[in-house]
């Protein structure tokens, strides 16, 4: 086959249908360009959806869970040991929150290949007093930098900055929490522990992750603070929270570290698997609607072959009776639909990536994600490099089926047909 | 080396719809090198089912046909369209040009598709042929751009780039006034005496047959003489 020819005979049919053609085009730009917006928009938002629960959440966490013992006194005695042992009102046994050595399970933690970083952290109840009113919260004694490099918790102040916690006695409350309570940056917080200390802290810092439910009651202070307040020794730590570098391994090791450091560990899909089902449901759906605007620009295509051939019939046929062949007849036209999808397609990259663009400098205030400006969106290349493949496809099946129906004319009968 | 270009062997053809009907009754028949022949008949006798049968473009029948010794009989589509391509150049009576390229082009386009030459020597080889027909002036005209006699010898031009064995027509006249119609014969005419063409045509123009070198009537299928 001469490709050379049969591609400026392909180019030339084109040319004298070149309206048709640009709208055959426009249709698979159009529809590119719409898939690369959609799922790029989609995906931003669900990165910054995910991003308010994943990032704030550590991939394993290491604590004491408060439960009975497993194994009761009676299952060890000798004597019934063997026997069938029913115990009525078991209470849960008080172990302290507090994890044994969780010093050297951290340096022990660092050491793993898998594991990206080991953030110690104490939570405890606390009591905001304002005037003769209590609220009930929570106060969060966190290693500053170490949870900032995890967690990126200055991307949710309102003001300050996380790092002035490093500052003796100060605290860094919940936006919802500073509301209620008419504190600002600067005023001082009377706080009470369930033990009963009661300490005043400087607040420098407001902090808003977006959930309500969790502006309201928090705090952040320092580790060091944490156990002033509670009275604690300097080894005193109820949370170890790991991020690892890949997250789907976290059930594995959440087991492994269960095992190894006889702690209770829980792993991010186990708490968060609500939004492991929305995301893959916003992808499916953002696909979805791309793939559809795609099949009906391929329908596009396939109509205009379909009428070109219909009107190009006697070139065919004269292409035929000159000793082209059904296949280099059918190729004309492969060409011409890949050349339509090829062009429309490389278009509807650029207005997809044009498109994307404008959405991201689209304001976008919302109270619950302070730090976010505009619409979020997701520049992942793969997404081009899907919608492109895609086009080809589409096009190539498009223009399969007229090109087939061309390669099949039989000249004789058309040019008898005069 | 045999003489003969052209050669069917009881062949016979059938149409099915919307009857089962027999066109042509077991044809014999020969062409010479450098033969100037017309098949005439009256409007249904199957004398341009014949030639399309010769053309290699309908391959439904029975029987055998040799071109240039070579039975053609049963090849496949791709073999039969490099055939064509080669051996065979065609005038029809719509003379079927291709409307998107210019005349020029249009007569290069088979020797194109045969790719034996560069692409310049295809033009030189192209520009001569439309010289000898006096339509150099015209090559980079546009189809739509000519009249009907003249697009029938842009089309004779592209029937030649090849330098076929056999210029079949199918009724190259039929549209045409009598001067075009003249000035055709006198083309065809011209290409067997200076160049030894052999030429297959079909007409129901008396005067044109009469003028070339051998007749061949049919009727009803059959060749008569």
């Amino acid at each position: 086959m001469n490709f050379k020819l049969v591609f400026s005979i392909a180019v030339h049919l084109m040319r004298s249908r070149l309206k048709q053609t640009v709208i055959a085009g426009v249709g698979v730009t159009f529809g590119i360009a719409m898939f690369i917006t959609l799922v790029s928009f989609m995906y931003g938002m669900n990165d910054l959806l995910d991003g308010l629960i994943i990032n704030r959440t550590p991939h394993v966490r290491l604590y004491n869970e408060i439960k009975p013992s497993e194994n009761q006194p009676v299952n060890l005695a000798e004597k019934h040991k063997h026997d069938v042992n029913f115990i009525h009102s078991i209470k849960p046994k008080d172990r302290g929150k507090s994890i044994y050595n969780a010093k050297s399970i951290i340096q022990s933690l660092k050491q793993d290949q898998r594991v990206f970083d080991v953030a110690p952290k104490i939570t405890t109840p606390v009591f905001f007093n304002s005037g003769t009113i209590e609220i009930s919260g929570v106060a969060n004694g966190i290693d500053v930098l170490i949870e900032e490099k995890l967690f990126s918790l200055n991307d949710y102040m309102v003001e300050g900055k996380i790092e002035d916690l490093r500052q003796n006695n100060s605290i860094v409350i919940g936006k919802g929490l500073s509301d209620k309570m008419l504190l600002k940056t600067g005023d001082i917080i009377k706080i009470t522990t369930p033990r009963g200390n009661l300490a005043s802290m400087k607040i420098v810092g407001i902090i808003q992750i977006g959930i309500a439910d969790i502006d309201d009651i928090t705090s952040y202070t320092s580790l060091t603070m944490a156990q002033k307040l509670l009275g604690a020794p300097k080894n005193y730590i109820t949370d170890i929270q790991v991020k690892i570098h890949d997250i789907d391994l976290a059930p594995a090791l959440a087991k492994e570290y269960k095992n190894k450091y006889n702690v209770d560990t829980i792993d991010f899909q186990t708490t968060n698997s609500q939004f492991e089902t929305g995301t893959t449901i916003r992808s499916i759906i953002s696909y979805a609607v791309g793939i559809v605007l795609l099949i009906v620009a391929g329908f596009g295509i396939y109509n205009i072959l379909n009428m070109m051939i219909f009107e190009k019939m006697d070139s065919i046929a004269i292409l035929k009776a000159t000793g082209f062949s059904g296949n280099d007849v059918k190729w004309i036209f492969m060409i011409l639909s890949m050349v339509i999808g090829i062009c429309g397609g490389v278009l509807g990259l650029v207005f997809g990536f044009i498109f994307s663009n404008i959405i991201d400098v689209i304001p976008f205030n919302t109270a619950a994600l302070p730090t976010v400006k505009t619409f979020p969106v997701n520049y992942n290349p793969l997404f081009y490099i899907i919608g492109i493949t895609f086009a080809l496809i589409t096009t190539f099946i498009a223009g399969l089926f007229p090109a087939l129906k061309a390669s099949k004319v039989d000249p004789v009968e058309i040019i008898r047909g005069k | 080396m045999s003489n003969i270009v052209l050669e069917t062997k009881k062949l016979t053809k059938y149409f099915n719809d919307p009857l089962r009907m027999q066109v042509l009754k077991e044809i014999d028949l020969q062409v010479d090198h450098g033969e100037f022949v017309s098949i005439v008949g009256k409007s249904g006798c199957g004398k341009s089912t014949l030639l399309y049968l010769l053309s290699t473009m309908d391959t439904d029948y029975e029987g055998q046909i040799y071109l240039d010794e070579e039975l053609i009989t049963g090849k496949t589509d791709k073999e039969l369209a490099q055939m064509r391509n080669e051996s065979i150049g065609f005038v029809f009576q719509f003379h079927y040009l291709l409307n998107e390229f210019n005349v020029l082009r249009n007569v290069m386009l088979p020797g194109l598709k045969l790719g034996k030459l560069s692409e310049e020597e295809i033009e030189q080889n192209a520009i001569e042929h439309l010289r000898t027909l006096d339509m150099h002036e015209h090559a980079l005209k546009m189809p739509n751009q000519l009249s009907g006699g003249q697009k029938q010898r842009v089309a004779i031009a592209r029937a030649l780039i090849n330098k076929p064995l056999i210029i079949m027509g199918d009724e190259p006249t039929g549209n045409l006034d009598k001067k075009n119609s003249d000035i055709v014969f006198d083309i065809f005419n011209q290409l067997t005496k200076e160049h030894n063409q052999t030429l297959l045509i079909v007409t129901h123009d008396p005067d044109f047959a009469n003028r070339t070198h051998r007749i061949i009537t049919m009727e009803d299928g059959k060749i008569l003489s």
